[in-house]
């Protein structure tokens, strides 16, 4: 593969693009007065991530390595980059009030989430094991650092910490995991690691990276929040500030996800026999525990977590399915996820009473009657999430247990089914919350522009998904057959 | 044309009335519902002339099933019958639309009530003009909701709604034994086009059935089960205790629906069916039967009632009854005959009966009457002009039409024509009595009413008294008017009602002895002379002859326990097997191992999983390396090994 030595740069115009913005806005940000910069800063950041979402849909997606085989830029890298992009530019938009009300808007906020930005960008173009431990890196620095922001608060510091902390075990097996593979097999490279254990390869599968995968796998169940890797996701959705909680729940949840898939479905696509049990294994617990720990949730956000938790075993239902329906399923199942999360976080930042911001479920009593439009969006992202049709939540559910089934896999889906009616129950109890019980006290109006921009489109892309939804669909379909198990030329004999 | 816009501008009154009834207000609603009924009323009155004695012709709707073979249309049936029907409801029910004007002047919700009243007008015109048995049972239907709304219509009162709910229940029995007759007929005819039938009736003669290895002959198990359908709508005896409990209506309702049209309706089932009825003798029988029991039985149970239109309503279920037995003896054109006198007279005691209660501010228990004849002088002479018309006094439309019943049942030939003749007669005297008894306690002697309500009584306004007065002079002039209907050679009806060949009674019925031409009027005498004597003469009477009869007097006085038995009977019963399904089916296994059992589960699962949830840093990590070794465990010894 000599296309390593190509220093054609074109398909890395995006993480350029972001990463001139960073150091730029860096030097910008520290020049200037502290209170001036941010509102300079923050409003640039989210320019260039939408440039570099931009960027990101237009290039040619003709699959090319480059940087010496640690990237790789194709439909796939693509599809996930403009997500990954945009769900970051509108977490931003989505707190830029809430920042303000809550003095935490220092210019250095939204530099870290372009920081983490290029992070995940890089991390779904990861084309090496040591690509995809450094783009991982990049991306939760700056995010252990986001959620201990409020800094002079206790609970915020504590779920920095315990981020921190419990990534660096994280990184940490999935470190030693990517040592033993390289011990094994004697490549970093995707690419090489594919051939070497391609179907036709005589030397099968080496026990030692196998269990290296496990650990990597494990490493990226963190980042996921998937179970049992999980236990950090309420503490620090909970302590940290909402608006970096939206962010969090959202676009890393993408990248890792898409992470994943490049990881398991490309190199590792022939040992899916290997690693299928183990993820499902995974995917079935953080559905379950998603499900019943929502239940007696008070806190907003803590149940915000559990949901997320639910959510990415949903995803990994596809993932375990390691056929190309598989991918696709996933890939509709993150972008609908995202919409949704966003949605539903807007909402959550639209709780402001009296110059506060409120956590508990019982806040929402009687929504409906004091801000029928609020209450409506809401109404329409928790029956989403409840996997309601005809809105969008139902067909990612759909596609993702329909691979499955399609896959043999179907006691998978059946749990995921039942895991998702019990889900239900916490979902419609907000709707219920909303529209039937007395009312409490109305909240203010959504301040920021940003937020009701944010949060309307996102309705508006959950509700009316099922009139377009082909677009999506077509750009999915695009990307898993980019990805898939490599495409069946000669066979080897 | 005449007859669609009959047929259809009540229902076009009730759909404007009903839907747009806010916005009309009351006096828009009222003027619509009767400008439309007084049109319809109109058009059956020139229906009149030109149809009557004319063959039967259709006048078609539009198709409405087609599935198949099976193909109903809806089209309007206008033959001598129908023509006859028609008019009744429409006459009768225009000016009780008016009447009500009067009466519901006060009520809250006025458009509704004129709504209801004027679906129930097109549902019962549906009911007479259909052309098949499908139509038919939409019309029975339809007037059967109508009767539960208006019998509820002050759905505030529990026992409104009660009564409602009784009828309604009631009636499903009956009606459950016509969709049988329907299903039936389909099964045997292979249509249910009254044409197709009734062409077909005599080829299907002696046919048998077979139901649960039994066999029965076809045409009787239809006639049998058309006539359950009769018997509940027209409350014969044992489905009778839904009409007394439907007084809870508003008065105008009793008049119209469990008075002059829909109660009759059973009636108008076996005249319209007497080509079957002719060739099933033993389903005649028991027609028979049941309608001269009922005719005795609510008889008696008149006597003992306090309530006034508890009396009345008594007297609807006997005078039904013999409607009925005359079709039984084979005599329809008298049943129908005394259909039409009594839906005038019944008519006109309603509402005799509600301008008293009117007066009376709302009092309905003549025990706290008597004494209103000089302050209520029309509604007292309109009263007994409808009471002489009810026990049959010589002149009146009643002795016409009561007279050729006894007389037919004198005559018959049917096995029970004797039974059906002695009570008849006996209910006669017994109709007479309470009738008296009702006049005499309401309108003569000492007043025995609350001082206070004796200052407010007045007349009713004349929207109220022009009805009464118009349904008095049908009450008087409806004999005369239509004796031709008992014409012997039956040529008047011109095939809308058949008598078999063998069938002769409207001939033999003109040829009985004089005495017993003789005797409903010595009977009519014999009745009013006891009330009178009983509570003009001596008015301590009463109270020493219930003394000294206290058994019967308590049996009659609870209407023959009939309601406490089907308490025990069936309400109960049934009260307790749905108290075993709910607490120990539903509650006990499908919400305990079910909904309830699994949520619960699922809450405990919750809980003890966020208990997982400690908030150390040190379990969170234990937690990963415990699953980071599960899984590579898994690995290991499940997939790899």
């Amino acid at each position: 593969m000599p296309a390593s030595l190509h220093l054609d740069l074109v398909p890395l115009l995006p993480e350029l693009v972001l990463t001139v913005a960073a150091l730029l806005l860096l030097v910008l940000g520290a020049a200037r007065e502290r209170v001036r910069a941010a509102g300079i800063v923050a409003p640039l950041t989210v320019l260039a991530l939408l440039v570099a979402a931009a960027l990101a849909g237009v290039l040619d997606r003709t699959p090319q390595t480059l940087l010496g085989g640690h990237f790789r830029f194709d439909a796939m890298a693509a599809f996930l980059k403009v997500l990954v992009f945009l769900g970051v530019a509108a977490s931003l938009l989505l707190g830029s009030s809430y920042v303000e009300d809550e003095r935490i808007d220092r210019f250095e906020l939204p530099l870290l989430a372009l920081f983490s930005a290029l992070g995940m960008g890089l991390m779904v173009s990861a084309e090496s094991l040591l690509g995809l431990y450094m783009a991982l890196e990049l991306q939760s620095l700056p995010l252990y650092v986001m959620a201990a922001f409020q800094r002079d608060q206790l609970r915020s510091t504590e779920a920095g910490l315990k981020y921190f902390v419990l990534g660096a075990l994280a990184s940490g097996m999935l470190l030693y995991g990517c040592s033993l593979i390289y011990g094994f097999t004697g490549t970093l490279s995707f690419t090489t690691l594919a051939q070497s254990f391609g179907p036709g390869s005589p030397a099968g599968v080496p026990t030692g990276a196998v269990v290296g995968l496990v650990f990597v796998i494990a490493g990226l169940a963190f980042k996921l929040a998937a179970v049992p890797f999980h236990m950090w996701t309420p503490d620090v959705y909970e302590g940290a500030p909402t608006s970096v909680t939206a962010f969090l729940a959202a676009a890393p949840k993408v990248a890792a996800v898409g992470l994943t898939l490049r990881l398991l479905m490309g190199p590792m696509a022939d040992w899916v026999g290997q690693w299928q049990q183990v993820v499902a294994l995974v995917a079935l617990a953080s559905m379950v525990l998603g499900a019943l720990a929502g239940l007696v949730q008070t806190n907003i956000k803590r149940l915000m977590a559990y949901s997320g938790i639910a959510n990415v075993g949903f995803a990994l239902v596809g993932v375990a399915a390691g056929t190309r329906e598989g991918v696709e399923a996933a890939l509709v199942y993150v972008a609908i996820y995202l919409a949704m999360t966003l949605g539903a976080f807007g909402c959550i930042l639209a709780m402001r009473r009296q110059g506060t911001y409120v956590e508990r479920i019982d806040e929402l009593a009687g929504l409906s009657t004091r801000q029928p439009l609020l209450a409506a969006a809401l109404a329409i992202f928790m029956f989403s999430l409840a996997g309601i049709p005809p809105l969008a939540g139902f067909f990612g559910k759909y596609f993702v247990f329909f691979a499955a089934v399609k896959a043999g896999l179907v006691w998978l889906a059946i749990a995921g089914v039942l895991a998702s009616v019990v889900a239900a129950y916490y979902y419609l109890r907000i709707v219920k919350l909303a529209y039937f019980d007395p009312p409490a006290e109305p909240f203010e109006p959504p301040s920021g522009p940003g937020l009701r921009l944010v949060t309307g489109l996102a309705a508006i892309l959950v509700a009316g998904f099922v009139v377009l939804p082909g677009p999506l669909f077509d750009a999915a379909a695009g990307a898993a057959a980019s990805l898939g198990p490599p495409a069946p030329t000669a066979p080897v004999r | 044309m005449l007859h669609l816009v009959l047929v259809f501008s009540p229902l076009l009154g009730a759909l404007l009335a009903g839907l747009f009834g806010r916005r009309l207000g009351d006096r828009g609603a009222q003027l619509v519902t009767c400008g439309l009924m007084v049109v319809s009323a109109t058009c059956s009155v020139i229906g009149l002339f030109l149809h009557l004695g004319e063959p039967a012709f259709k006048v078609p709707v539009l198709r409405w099933i087609e599935v198949g073979s099976f193909q109903v249309d809806w089209a309007l049936r206008v033959d001598t019958l129908s023509t006859v029907m028609m008019f009744v409801v429409s006459f009768v029910s225009c000016f009780i639309h008016i009447y009500s004007i009067g009466y519901m002047a006060h009520d809250a919700s006025v458009p509704r009530f004129f709504a209801y009243l004027s679906l129930f007008t097109f549902m019962m015109l549906m009911l007479v003009t259909s052309d098949n048995l499908l139509q038919l049972y939409f019309g029975w239907e339809g007037v059967g909701v109508a009767s539960y709304l208006l019998i509820g219509f002050w759905y505030t009162r529990p026992s409104a709604c009660a009564a409602a709910i009784k009828a309604f229940i009631v009636n499903r029995v009956g009606d459950f034994g016509l969709a049988l007759g329907v299903a039936l007929c389909f099964f045997v005819f292979d249509s249910i086009a009254y044409d197709v039938i009734f062409a077909e009736a005599a080829g299907h003669a002696g046919e048998t059935v077979q139901v649960f290895g039994l066999s029965a002959d076809a045409l009787t198990l239809i006639a049998l089960l058309l006539f359950v359908g009769a018997m509940g709508k027209s409350a014969q005896l044992g489905l009778h205790t839904w009409l007394p409990d439907a007084m809870e209506g508003p008065t105008p309702v009793s008049a119209l629906i469990h008075a002059a049209t829909m109660v009759t309706a059973g009636v108008f089932l076996v005249a319209r069916f007497s080509p079957v009825y002719e060739l099933a003798p033993a389903a005649l029988a028991v027609v028979t039967v049941v309608g001269a029991s009922t005719a005795f039985f609510a008889a008696t149970v008149g006597l003992t009632q306090f309530d006034i239109k508890r009396v009345i309503a008594y007297s609807t279920c006997s005078q039904l009854g013999y409607m009925f037995f005359a079709c039984g003896v084979g005599a329809y054109a008298a049943g129908i005959f005394h259909l039409m006198t009594h839906a005038f007279f019944k008519a006109l005691l309603f509402l005799g009966a509600g301008s008293v209660i009117h007066a009376m501010s709302d009092e309905q228990d003549m025990r706290r009457m008597g004494g209103l004849a000089d302050k209520i002088k029309i509604t007292y002479a309109m009263m007994w002009i409808g009471t002489l018309a009810l026990v049959g006094f010589p002149g009146t439309a009643g002795f016409f039409s009561k007279d050729a019943i006894l007389e037919a049942a004198w005559a018959s030939h049917n096995a029970f024509h004797l039974y059906a003749f002695w009570l008849g007669l006996a209910a006669a005297v017994l109709t007479a009595f309470y009738s008296g008894r009702l006049m005499f306690l309401t309108f003569h002697g000492e007043s025995r009413a609350d001082p206070h309500v004796m200052e407010h009584v007045h007349e009713s306004p004349p929207v109220m008294t022009v009805p009464l007065v118009v349904l008095a002079v049908g009450a008087l002039l409806a004999g005369w008017l239509g004796k031709g209907m008992l014409d012997a050679e039956g040529a008047w009806w011109a095939g809308a009602i058949v008598t078999g060949p063998d069938n002769h009674v409207l001939h033999a019925m003109h040829e009985v002895p004089f005495l017993v031409k003789l005797a409903p009027t010595l009977a009519m005498a014999t009745g009013l002379g006891l009330s009178w004597l009983f509570y003009v003469k001596m008015p301590d009477l009463p109270e020493r002859v219930a003394t000294a009869l206290r058994p019967l007097h308590t049996f009659l006085y609870n209407k023959w326990y009939f309601d406490e038995l089907y308490d025990f009977l069936f309400v109960r019963p049934a009260l307790v097997l749905g108290r075993i399904f709910w607490q120990g089916g539903d509650v006990g296994i499908i919400d305990r191992f079910g909904p309830d059992g699994v949520a619960r589960t699922a809450l405990a699962g919750g809980a003890r999983t966020v208990r997982l949830q400690t908030g150390y840093v040190y379990h969170y990590a234990f937690a990963m390396l415990i699953g980071l070794v599960l899984l590579v465990g898994l690995y290991l010894f499940v997939i790899g090994g």
